[in-house]
């Protein structure tokens, strides 16, 4: 697609029309075919993709961390063992995908683009709120693909300048959106992932114990639900964990993640279920 | 029925070069200079919110002298022409020499086309590039007309003699503050040979597209406390310090998602 049209070579009317600050709604007024929910597959299509499983997050105090694993699957075969899932939507604020890999990826970028176009247009940065509203309208222009098997279900999180805390939102597929108090998760592992998050999780946390606690939550989804990946210490891939504090967006290098992971499985031979919560 | 006057073509463009002039020449000036790091750019400015200097792609800024909404929307322009340019293929191809012959062919068209009214604008399109040999800088003139311009450029009202000024005293390899002092100077000078004003951080708007900056984009505004040192003298100033501890940690921000998964 050529951004410039025309033989002249000169900017198209629309380029220099003043209107909104949004670049997908440049986009659909301009190439509309690039907007990814305008592709439809043809009726009663489905095809089989690799998709992406389990997201986790956790606030703690002064932040937000969210966490996926790397394994993408199509069907019962483990189509990639090193996926990334959890990306910066900017400098404040990470989305992690859960869903249809291939589309999920491309939501990213044009989410991630979206908020940079904005706050170069604007000389401004979008509100945390304004933001998951942003990824909720992106996630409904979608509906028609996720009714044919290719969902795409991110889940948002960042710190909130204004607040002074860490956010996180989740939601469906329709893109309904919901604010979760402490600890959400999403993707197919996500009921167990939120099983070992509720018997772990407090509200003084550090960011190291948040840490901690998501690999955790990422190990017990892995135990349970064959399309999440556990800790790979073969071959040295481990989750991705990011976390969001008021001085940005930071995502921990391989050797802290490769501790804690190593730290957590050393644990579990001893200890297979984990640690214990009290009974009372 | 009145018999239209002729006027030849020469003397129709001649016109609109002079038209679009005055209105740039009111203006006051903008400079755009390299130094050790990058490229620094520095108008004079008193507002915060109406900005002559911004960013438009990761290594690429503009900066702008005339009539606010006209180069406003060129702005804007550009930054969509970026924003859909690296999207459609990557973020490497989104070039200023591009974004440069869009801008010309925009201007050259409005200036030659009958019914339109010259634009009063003079832009400048910078791109910051991994060593100092590969900055590239281009002013842009109401025609149309681009110039690859190096090392220091000056556009609006007195660039003559500021850019004089300015010239004689640039060289490769300034640091920020003696960039920063260089263009102040340059801009404070009374082109009737009066004594200079003294121009302070308030009146100054500063950004520069620094190559040694971690994130993916280069553009920063330097503003406040750190204008003031950098206007003082004080070199330390050059790196401030949330820019280092940010760093380590912003490392992963310049990723995108990875080709493959598309």
């Amino acid at each position: 697609m050529e951004a410039n049209t025309g033989g002249t070579g000169r900017l198209p009317a629309a380029f220099l029309t003043p209107g909104s600050s949004s670049f997908i709604d440049f986009l659909g007024r301009h190439s509309p075919e690039l907007i990814p929910g305008r592709r439809g597959l043809p009726e009663g299509m489905t095809i089989e993709a690799p998709h992406g499983t389990t997201i986790v997050s956790a606030v703690f105090d002064g932040g937000v961390v969210i966490a996926g694993d790397r394994r993408a699957t199509m069907g019962n075969v483990i189509a990639q063992r090193d996926i990334e899932k959890v990306f910066p939507a900017d400098e404040y604020s990470a989305v992690g995908i859960a869903g249809t890999a291939g589309l999920a990826v491309e939501m990213v970028r044009l989410f991630q683009l979206e908020l940079e176009h904005y706050e170069k247009i604007e000389g401004t940065v979008l509100s945390l709120e304004g933001k998951a509203n942003r990824l909720t309208t992106m996630i409904r222009g979608n509906l028609g693909m996720a009714m044919q098997g290719l969902a795409v279900v991110p889940m948002f999180a960042g710190y909130d300048l204004d607040l002074g805390r860490g956010r996180i939102f989740t939601y469906d597929v329709t893109g309904g959106r919901s604010e979760e108090r402490g600890f959400a998760a999403t993707g197919s592992g996500s009921v167990f992932a939120r099983g070992s998050m509720k018997k772990l999780y407090r509200d003084d946390l550090t960011a190291q114990q948040a840490s901690t606690l998501v690999v955790q939550a990422l190990y017990d989804a892995a135990d349970d639900d064959s399309a999440t990946g556990g800790p790979d210490l073969a071959r040295k891939i481990f989750p991705i964990v990011s976390l969001i504090t008021d001085e940005g967006f930071r995502r921990l290098s391989e050797p802290e993640v490769s501790e804690i992971a190593h730290s957590i499985t050393d644990q579990r031979l001893e200890h297979p279920n984990g640690p214990q919560a009290p009974l009372l | 029925m009145s018999t239209p006057f002729y006027v030849s073509p020469q003397q129709a463009m001649a016109d609109r070069a002079e038209y679009a002039r005055k209105g740039i020449a009111r203006g006051r000036s903008v400079v755009v200079l390299t130094y050790a790091d990058g490229i620094v750019f520095v108008a004079e400015n008193t507002s915060r919110a109406l900005h002559k200097v911004s960013e438009i792609y990761d290594k690429i800024a503009f900066a702008a002298v005339g009539r606010y909404n006209e180069f406003e929307n060129l702005r804007i322009g550009g930054v969509r022409y970026a924003d859909l340019r690296g999207y459609s293929y990557d973020r490497a191809d989104v070039t200023a020499r591009g974004l440069a012959n869009v801008y010309a062919q925009t201007l050259g068209t409005i200036f030659s086309s009958v019914g339109e009214k010259p634009y009063e604008v003079e832009l400048i399109v910078a791109e910051v590039g991994r060593t100092a040999e590969d900055d590239q800088i281009y002013r842009l003139t109401p025609d149309g007309s681009v110039v690859d311009e190096k090392n220091s450029v000056v556009v609006g009202g007195n660039s003559d003699s500021i850019g004089n000024y300015i010239g004689q005293r640039h060289r490769a390899g300034l640091s920020l503050a003696e960039a920063l002092k260089v263009a102040v100077d340059g801009l404070a000078r009374d082109p009737n040979g009066g004594t200079p004003r003294t121009l302070t951080p308030e009146q100054l708007e500063v950004a520069v597209l620094d190559r040694q900056r971690f994130q993916k984009r280069k553009f920063k505004r330097i503003l406040g406390s750190q204008l003031s040192r950098l206007l003082s003298g004080d070199e330390s100033a050059a790196t401030d310090d949330t820019e280092e501890a940010a760093a380590e940690i912003a490392a992963d921000i310049d990723k995108d998602p990875p080709a493959t998964a598309e």
